[in-house]
């Protein structure tokens, strides 16, 4: 049960994060006239095609005691970045983020243009706009990208055994979990933890189609992701 | 309260903008205009893509123009030279759009009341449900967009513009796909709101219809250019031509006078000087018994050696071969037909027709290829 506990955590602080952060990283790349900004598109869909260890490796170097994250955050907070939870939260960012910015993009670009013109038109800022009208028109976008990136989190494995290792109650998630428990050959722990897995996938795949439904466009599936 | 306001607000709205446009197919649009609106509604009128939409987004700010100057009553909202460039927020412009834009998220009320959250919450209600009434729409006060129709939804839209006291109002075509009744009803009280304030309203149209009806000024607009401006009896009746064709590059320039209006078909009759030839060619700014100069391209005009029938072209005229002259790959044949018409045919078309000086020919014109051009 500390698996689960441990993974509910992690995918709760990951998809807060990634709302403060994806917003904003969605918002600037539905606007912005920028011509380059194809190449902060790719770098945000990267972990969509990376293998995971190789993501995982990078960030393991980044965060080891030598590396500059690691060295960073060993200054700021006395202890290292590898092996810790809070690692492992940045690490579940980075690989989550294309879940948590492709629907938001997709559905601030979905507003219709004219009601931004007529915004201005209508004495309201940047800002104003937004919140009254972008983000309101969004709000199946904002659902759609807290669940996938919620699901997205308690689902991965590579990245966070290559950025945690396996210390129970720290980094020991479900998928981890299940793992140990194959590799023990505890087919019936396995399988109970699977179920919960599965479940949760279900569950949000189905609120995600369901929105789909209810905009009447897509805002994500797995077959335009991947 | 709100007619002191708006007294001081009756004022003329100068716009002069220049702007290159890119277009499809590499070929560039340059806009380029200058008029006034004075208080009361100016109808902008003409054919999609002459620029009139571009017109209203560069007077809101919504587009920037290369060149200009556009101002209400002295005060310069925009000017290329000093610099200004007032960003919309600050413009006091009210703009309609075509698809009106209301927020699909937002009640009727909500909508009107987005541009005046600056405002302390008792003025806002009381302004808000002021011009729902106005506009006869306070009894939908809590409908959101999708729950209305369309004529109401176009009533909402203009409720939320003119709440804010707007100096100048843009409607872009904002009653297409309303009845007659209803769309003079909406217009019959957007004059009465207008009656007291006076402000300039620009509205743009492609449909004659609407001009006679709705405005009590005219600018007309065709490729990026005023093609005639004034009343809306003088913009339709009187011999201005619509169609303003460069004299360059036709071979053939004509005189002619209007002897038929047939507004129904787009076409109108003209005699050509000095002949009792008839052809028809696309119906201009012109009455019966106007002068008018058309031109037609050499290449755009057919020739047969017998009467030819069942043809989609209107205009068929007989005539005979004066001269013939070789230039290069093409022959220009000069033909009588109580005018004289230059008319290029290949050397292979000679041949084969075996067309010689005296020849009895058939010109086939396309109403289409007649063009009318100003003096």
């Amino acid at each position: 049960m500390d698996a689960l506990l441990l993974s509910l955590k992690l995918a709760l602080c990951v998809s807060a994060i990634l709302l403060v952060v994806g917003v904003p990283l969605a918002y600037w790349l539905a606007q912005s006239p920028w011509r380059g900004k194809f190449l902060l598109e790719a770098i945000v869909a990267l972990p969509l095609v990376l293998p995971p260890t190789v993501l995982g490796f990078y960030l393991l170097v980044a965060m080891g005691p030598r590396g500059p994250l690691g060295k960073f955050w060993q200054f700021f907070f006395g202890h290292g970045l590898a092996f810790s939870f809070e690692g492992l939260v940045l690490a579940s960012v980075l690989y989550s983020l294309p879940f948590a910015v492709q629907p938001l993009l997709a559905s601030f670009e979905g507003v219709d243009c004219k009601l931004l013109d007529a915004s201005a038109v209508l004495g309201a800022g940047k800002l104003r706009t937004f919140f009254r009208v972008i983000l309101p028109l969004s709000i199946p976008g904002v659902v759609t990208s807290l669940v996938l990136s919620f699901a997205h989190t308690i689902g991965e494995f590579g990245v966070v055994l290559m950025v945690g290792g396996n210390l129970p109650g720290v980094t020991r998630t479900v998928s981890i979990d299940i793992y140990d428990h194959v590799q023990s050959l505890e087919y019936a722990d396995a399988n109970r933890m699977a179920l919960v897995l599965l479940a949760i996938s279900f569950f949000v795949l189905a609120v995600v189609y369901a929105l789909n439904r209810r905009v009447g466009r897509r805002l994500w599936s797995p077959w335009t992701a991947q | 309260m709100v007619t002191v306001d708006c007294a001081i607000n009756s004022a003329a709205l100068a716009v002069r903008v220049r702007k290159q446009l890119p277009r499809a197919r590499s070929t560039s649009f340059l806009l380029d205009v200058s008029f006034k609106v004075l208080p009361g509604i100016t109808i902008l009128l003409g054919p999609s893509g002459a620029g009139k939409s571009t017109v209203l987004d560069c007077i809101a700010g919504l587009l920037r123009p290369d060149a200009g100057k556009i101002s209400v009553d002295g005060d310069v909202l925009f000017d290329s030279e000093g610099g200004t460039d007032r960003p919309i927020q600050a413009r006091r412009i009210a703009y309609v759009f075509q698809s009106l834009a209301l927020f699909p998220h937002m009640s009727a009320e909500e909508n009107v009341a987005y541009a005046l959250h600056h405002l302390p919450k008792e003025e806002r209600s009381t302004r808000t449900q002021e011009i729902l009434k106005a506009f006869r729409v306070e009894t939908l006060r809590t409908r959101k967009p999708s729950e209305i129709s369309g004529g109401e939804k176009q009533r909402v839209a203009l409720a939320r513009s003119l709440v804010t006291q707007p100096r100048v109002l843009l409607l872009d075509e904002p009653l297409t796909g309303l009845d007659a009744e209803l769309k003079a009803a909406i217009v019959d009280d957007l004059r009465a709101w207008n009656a007291a304030r006076r402000i300039p309203v620009l509205y743009v149209t492609h449909s004659r219809d609407e001009v006679d009806a709705l405005g009590e000024r005219v600018i007309a607009m065709e490729n990026g250019h005023i093609v005639s401006e004034g009343t809306p009896h003088e913009v339709l009746e009187a011999p201005r031509r619509k169609k303003l064709a460069q004299a360059a590059g036709f071979e053939n320039l004509l005189e002619g006078t209007v002897v038929d209006l047939r507004e129904a078909d787009g076409v109108m009759r003209v005699r050509l000087a000095e002949s009792v030839c008839e052809i028809e060619v696309p119906l201009g700014y012109a009455a019966v018994g106007d002068r008018v100069r058309l031109a037609i391209r050499a290449g755009d005009i057919l020739l047969a050696t017998a009467r030819p029938q069942g043809l989609s072209a209107r205009n068929v005229i007989e005539g005979r071969i004066l001269t013939m002259e070789r230039r290069g790959n093409l022959v220009s044949a000069r033909v009588n037909c109580g005018v004289i018409f230059i008319v290029h045919v290949t050397p292979g078309a000679v041949r084969t027709l075996e067309l010689a000086e005296q020849s009895q020919v058939w010109l086939v014109l396309k109403t289409h290829s007649c063009y009318l051009v100003a003096d």
